[in-house]
């Protein structure tokens, strides 16, 4: 039936386990299980040394097959997601077969997890044995390489994808930007300076944006969304959908005329652009400097899809015709190596925090909504003013809000202590207002901001410790009548304090995007527990995922500020440069394969494939594997009547040995 | 019933019994969960032993027959939550089994108890914990199964079964005779 | 559905106004309200704190009784008026379901004295019941006089909507405001409307209690109430019978009528003043337009 495991005799194991320092050395008695798996048949030699993943602790693995003409090897230490693949490599450089090969997990699901010595030593063995057994078994195997598309998709215009896009597009690679919104730019595009160094946001960030449109290896597709991934690392066959701007994007020049000529004299709908502060007409441009300066028509809005009868002045205006109402929906099909998904985040929506009063007070504000109002091309024309219009005395910004909280989100969203303060020192600047900032623990980590953070304080700006209670508008005393009252616990004074405001700023924390789920189950992604993506690995890992081929980038891994950002980003598109210029990737190799002669054509594996790998061949009553489309679940194994589909690492009678070791009785 | 008693009888005696729990966790979900939850120094019971599969898919029934009649105490099965199976439905497919498998080993005498399927994420070290707690915690309240004794038993009732029927047998064709 | 009633000290002592008007307002809507027998004290005030385990047993002492008169078909609703009464049996049938340590703990102590409780019972307000089983509309249909003299400052107070939101949001209830809307009297939109009146503070660090009630009888004033509503015989009491110490403590004129719920529904019904228990209060609300804040004692 199966190929015989082994060559010839019986098999000549070497076994390793690895102290990790103290982690598991401190836990599992490491010797005591060299001891005890050094009995083990087949286990001709037994070790246990400080750092097995250490240079010298590979380097013995590999005297050891030479010296000791070992032909399996088994390693106890961390979890094989972390150090499988050192490991394999070592064991090739030895001279076996890197799949002759099998690691334990003795840290990760041993000595960090269980209290006891003796139980953790136990289940070390027991491992060890399951370990033992199975890798008698394991087969020769080859890596299979898949070439390397040289073209890259990047999800989200953002200041992440923007410079994710340019890094790679100049290094000669082929880039496709998708971005949802009709303009790239991101959050950052809405800010109005950026902290420490109080650079406009928009001078540092539109030439990158006009960067990526003009870059002839950039294909940039806004108002348009990744709806279907298909294939694997090396050649991902992407679906794009391109919504309907209703106008013709080659013929359109940005002159912003037929947005004048609507019928609508005055703007009328929700702004997005300007966080509803200002109002737009139903035929706009997001803002001055979008990317493409493409106008666009939303239809829910535009009297002539409504009911039929405008007099279409905007089309009338354009002496190029670009306006199509007509226009309808393009699919793009695109085929890349890598993907760098850079979807950013959301602000945490104000209704999480009732107890603000934003939607009930007028005057409470979300920082975004101030980054408009002191912005120069906002709606007020860099008035910071209440929604009464008037300059204000008095404003109070609330830290942490939604971020450090039990009810909201118990993470430190990283970037509000110093957009907090950066907001402080402008409305100051633009009004000379009392400023009071109430913040839980100022968190001024980067470089230059401690030092801005003093700066800050020298301008008079007030910092009071303690989480702001609530928010409200009843008047105690005579100096609160028609003020916003912020009641809060001061800590370093210990007292309840209330301090009369005319505008309050609420410094939301960042949160994954509405969308982050769609987006991870479409590249394949898992998400941590807050719901951003989750890294390969937090330290040595940050921008690979679990999906090989697809890096994150950003503030959809976890908030971070521009600089961060910027750098992450960076470090995405030197990973995608390192697999394009590879040329090719290695391949797990635990695909499924079918032994022909025991097929009976039962077609039952056939639909279970969700990559519909297996066909039927009718001619000969048998089923057909495609290795090329299996990506190795081994659902088809599972569910063969007659056994006769077989998964490579992972065989039945591999499996069958694992059992059986974890659960022979310790003598 | 006789085979239950000689079960129990034939077990180790309780104080110094240790619940012995296979589980087979999916590499992409479930097992992230238990490095993370190890990452997370995250303690609980040492009585369950982990078999990394790429899928909780390929989860044979024969292995969890198998584990059963190896000894295991109870069999736990970790995948993705349905929708976000790594390879699209192979949790689908294992849910299915589990059903079918979980009535099987019910007619054999196993508590449902014993059997359990569990979807846990990547993000959900702590999932792991309360689920290996608390199948460790309902293992200890139903004590050994101790299946080899009983599987032992089977064949000796059979073998007997077998011997009377031979026995009456021959009689019959003497008496023929 | 059966309603139990459940008095509470409370309703017996410096709350007897509530529980006449109450008794009347049921009455006079044909729903019947059948006293839970052998009742003894919720476990509020100072008990919870001291030693929650014997608080919650005395609270589910109560509710084993409430399925021993009435059975335990799930359909028993125990209206329990006092706010701490209504949150303590709450709290109490909450743990009861759900918190092992509280099941082991006090299951064993109702055990003792020959009790159990198998968790059939609803702990109601009769604010909750009058706005969710009765309705707004049924009542306003049984209006004899409407009430457009009064401006109300609706006070639910801290403990009905939280921590529990069992029948409106806890930060921004709106069901007192429907009601007494539905008797055709205005309503102050007020941000107080669930803050604490300083409760047994009042007796314990005096002056932060007056304090608090003070800010928010300051405040109905303020914008432009006539009456200050309230659904708690503690918040009454608080709110109402110090107003000459804090006359005189924060230099001001204050005579804020402080009224039960129930009491401004009986008003409306057309219930007989007599039966609405006005003579237990101190400054009763104007009893027909016009009238001057306050006004005269009631007569009947």
């Amino acid at each position: 039936m199966f190929e015989p495991a082994q060559q010839n005799g019986s098999p000549r194991i070497g076994f390793y386990v690895c102290h990790c320092g103290h982690n598991i050395a401190g836990k599992v008695d490491v010797t005591a299980v060299a001891q005890a798996v050094a009995r083990f048949p087949g286990v001709v030699l037994s070790r246990d040394y400080k750092y097995m993943c250490s240079d010298p602790g590979q380097q013995m693995i590999m005297d050891d097959i030479r010296e000791q003409k070992l032909d399996r090897v088994v390693v106890a230490s961390c979890s094989p997601l972390l150090h499988e693949h050192t490991f394999r490599t070592a064991v090739a450089r030895g001279g076996l077969n890197a799949f002759h090969f099998q690691m334990v997990n003795i840290r990760e699901n041993v000595s960090w997890v269980h209290d006891d010595p003796a139980d953790a030593t136990e289940k070390a063995v027991d491992l060890a044995r399951a370990a033992v057994r199975r890798v008698r078994l394991h087969r020769a195997l080859e890596q299979k390489k898949v070439p390397i598309t040289p073209a890259v998709l990047i999800v989200g215009g953002g200041i992440a994808g923007i410079h994710a896009a340019l890094t790679l597009a100049s290094a000669g690679k082929k880039v496709y930007l998708v971005e949802k919104e009709p303009t790239i730019g991101g959050h950052m595009a809405k800010f109005d300076k950026t902290f420490p160094t109080l650079d406009c946001a928009a001078c540092i960030l539109t030439p990158k944006m006009s960067a990526v449109r003009s870059h002839p290896n950039i294909t940039l597709w806004t108002y348009s969304e990744v709806t279907k991934v298909e294939g694997f690392v090396g050649r991902y066959r992407v679906t794009v959908k391109r919504k309907p701007r209703y106008v013709i994007e080659e013929l359109c020049v940005g002159c912003l005329e037929c947005i004048e000529a609507c019928v609508f004299k005055e703007g009328k709908f929700y702004d997005e652009f300007n966080q509803g502060l200002g109002k737009r007409k139903p035929v706009y441009i997001p803002f001055p400097q979008a990317t493409p300066q493409l106008v666009l028509i939303d239809p829910e809005q535009c009297i002539e899809f409504k009911s039929g009868k405008c007099k279409k002045t905007c089309a009338e205006k354009c002496d190029r015709d670009a306006i199509d109402f007509k226009q309808t929906e393009r699919i793009e099909q695109i085929e890349v190596g890598a993907v760098i998904v850079a979807t950013g985040f959301q602000t945490v929506p104000s209704e999480k925090v009732p107890f603000y009063g934003y939607g009930r007070m007028p005057n409470v504000f979300t920082a975004l909504e101030v980054e408009r109002l002191v912005n120069a091309s906002g709606p007020t024309g860099g008035q910071v003013v209440t929604r009464e219009g008037k300059a204000p005395k008095a404003v109070g910004i609330i830290h942490c809000v939604g971020s450090r909280d039990e009810k909201t989100n118990r993470w430190c969203s990283r970037v509000c202590c110093m957009y907090s303060l950066k907001l402080a020192h402008l409305i100051k600047e633009h009004t000379g207002a009392e400023v009071f900032n109430f913040y839980t623990d100022m968190r001024t980590a980067g470089k230059g901001y401690e030092e801005f953070f003093y700066k800050v304080m020298d301008d008079g700006v007030h910092f009071i410790r303690g989480r702001v209670a609530e928010v409200s508008d009843w008047a105690f005393t005579p100096d609160e009548e028609g003020k916003l009252v912020i009641r809060v616990e001061d800590t370093l004074i210990g007292r309840v304090r209330r301090v009369p405001v005319d505008m309050v700023v609420l410094a939301t924390g960042l949160e994954p995007g509405p969308d982050s789920q769609q987006i991870r189950r479409l590249f394949n992604m898992s998400c941590s527990s807050e719901g951003f993506f989750l890294e390969r690995h937090p330290k040595l890992a940050p921008v690979d995922t679990f999906t090989d081929g697809v890096y994150i980038a950003g503030a959809c891994q976890s908030p971070k500020d521009i600089p961060d950002t910027v750098a992450q980003a960076g470090a995405a598109a030197a990973q995608v440069l390192a697999l394009i210029d590879a040329g090719s990737k290695e391949l797990e190799p635990n695909t499924a394969y079918i032994v022909e002669e025991e097929c009976s054509g039962c077609k039952s594996c056939i639909a279970l494939c969700p990559y519909t790998a297996i066909s039927f061949d009718a001619a000969r009553k048998k089923a057909l594997l495609n290795e090329a489309l299996c990506k190795g679940c081994g659902t088809c194994v599972a569910s063969c009547p007659s056994g006769s589909i077989r998964q490579n690492l992972f065989q039945d009678d591999e499996i069958f040995s694992e059992i059986e070791g974890l659960l022979t009785p310790v003598t | 019933m006789s085979a239950h008693v000689a079960a129990r009888e034939g077990a180790a005696p309780r104080a110094e019994w240790k619940p012995r729990v296979v589980a087979f966790f999916c590499n992409w979900c479930t097992y992230t969960a238990a490095d993370l939850a190890g990452v997370s120094r995250l303690k609980h019971s040492p009585h369950f032993r982990i078999i990394r599969v790429m899928c909780s898919g390929r989860v044979d029934p024969q292995f969890v027959m198998d584990a059963f009649a190896r000894g295991a105490d109870a069999v736990l099965i970790g995948g993705c939550h349905p929708g976000d199976c790594h390879y699209m439905e192979g949790n689908y497919n294992c849910l299915r089994r589990f059903h079918l498998l979980q009535r099987m080993l019910g007619q054999m005498g196993i508590e449902k108890e014993r059997f359990r399927l569990e979807w846990i994420s990547a993000s959900e070290g702590e999932r792991v914990k309360t689920v290996v707690n608390s199948l460790v915690e309902d293992v200890v309240r139903l004590g050994p199964l101790a299946l080899p004794g009983r599987l032992r038993e089977w064949d000796r009732e059979i073998d007997h079964l077998e011997a009377a029927v031979s026995e009456r047998h021959e009689e019959a064709t003497s008496h023929a005779r | 559905m059966r309603y139990l009633y459940y008095p509470g000290c409370s309703l017996r002592s410096t709350g007897k106004a509530y529980e006449e008007s109450l008794l009347s307002l049921f009455r006079a809507l044909d729903v019947p309200l059948e006293e839970l027998d052998d009742w003894n004290c919720c476990g509020a005030t100072a008990y919870m704190a001291v030693d929650e385990d014997k608080a919650m047993a005395l609270a589910a002492r109560n509710l084993s009784l409430a399925e021993r008169q009435h059975g335990r078909s799930g359909q028993t609703q125990l209206v329990a008026p006092c706010s701490a009464c209504f949150l303590v049996l709450t709290k109490t049938d909450r743990y009861l379901k759900g918190n092992p340590e509280v099941q082991k703990v006090v299951g064993r102590a109702l055990a003792d004295a020959g009790h159990s409780y198998a968790g059939t019972v609803t702990p109601r307000h009769p604010l909750d019941v009058l706005v969710n089983d009765i309705g707004v509309e049924t009542i306003a249909k049984k209006v004899k006089s409407r009430l457009g003299h009064l401006r109300l400052a609706c006070y639910y107070g801290c403990q009905i909507v939280r921590p529990f939101a069992s029948f409106d949001d806890p930060r921004t209830p709106s069901t007192f405001e429907k009601l007494m809307e539905a008797l055709g009297a205005e309503t102050v939109d007020w941000p107080l409307r669930t803050r604490c009146c300083g409760a047994s503070l009042m007796g314990t660090i005096h002056a932060v209690g007056m304090e608090m009630s003070y800010s928010i009888l300051k405040e109905a004033r303020r914008r432009g109430a006539n009456c200050v509503v309230t659904t708690c015989p503690l918040c009454q009491l608080n709110l109402e019978s110090f107003q000459q110490e804090m006359n005189k403590q924060f230099d001001d004129d204050l005579r804020m009528p402080v009224a039960y719920f129930t009491q401004i529904l009986g008003l409306a019904l057309g219930i007989p003043n007599d039966k609405l228990g006005f003579n237990k209060i101190i400054i009763p609300p104007p009893m027909t337009s016009g009238a001057p804040q306050g006004g005269e004692p009631a007569r009947v």
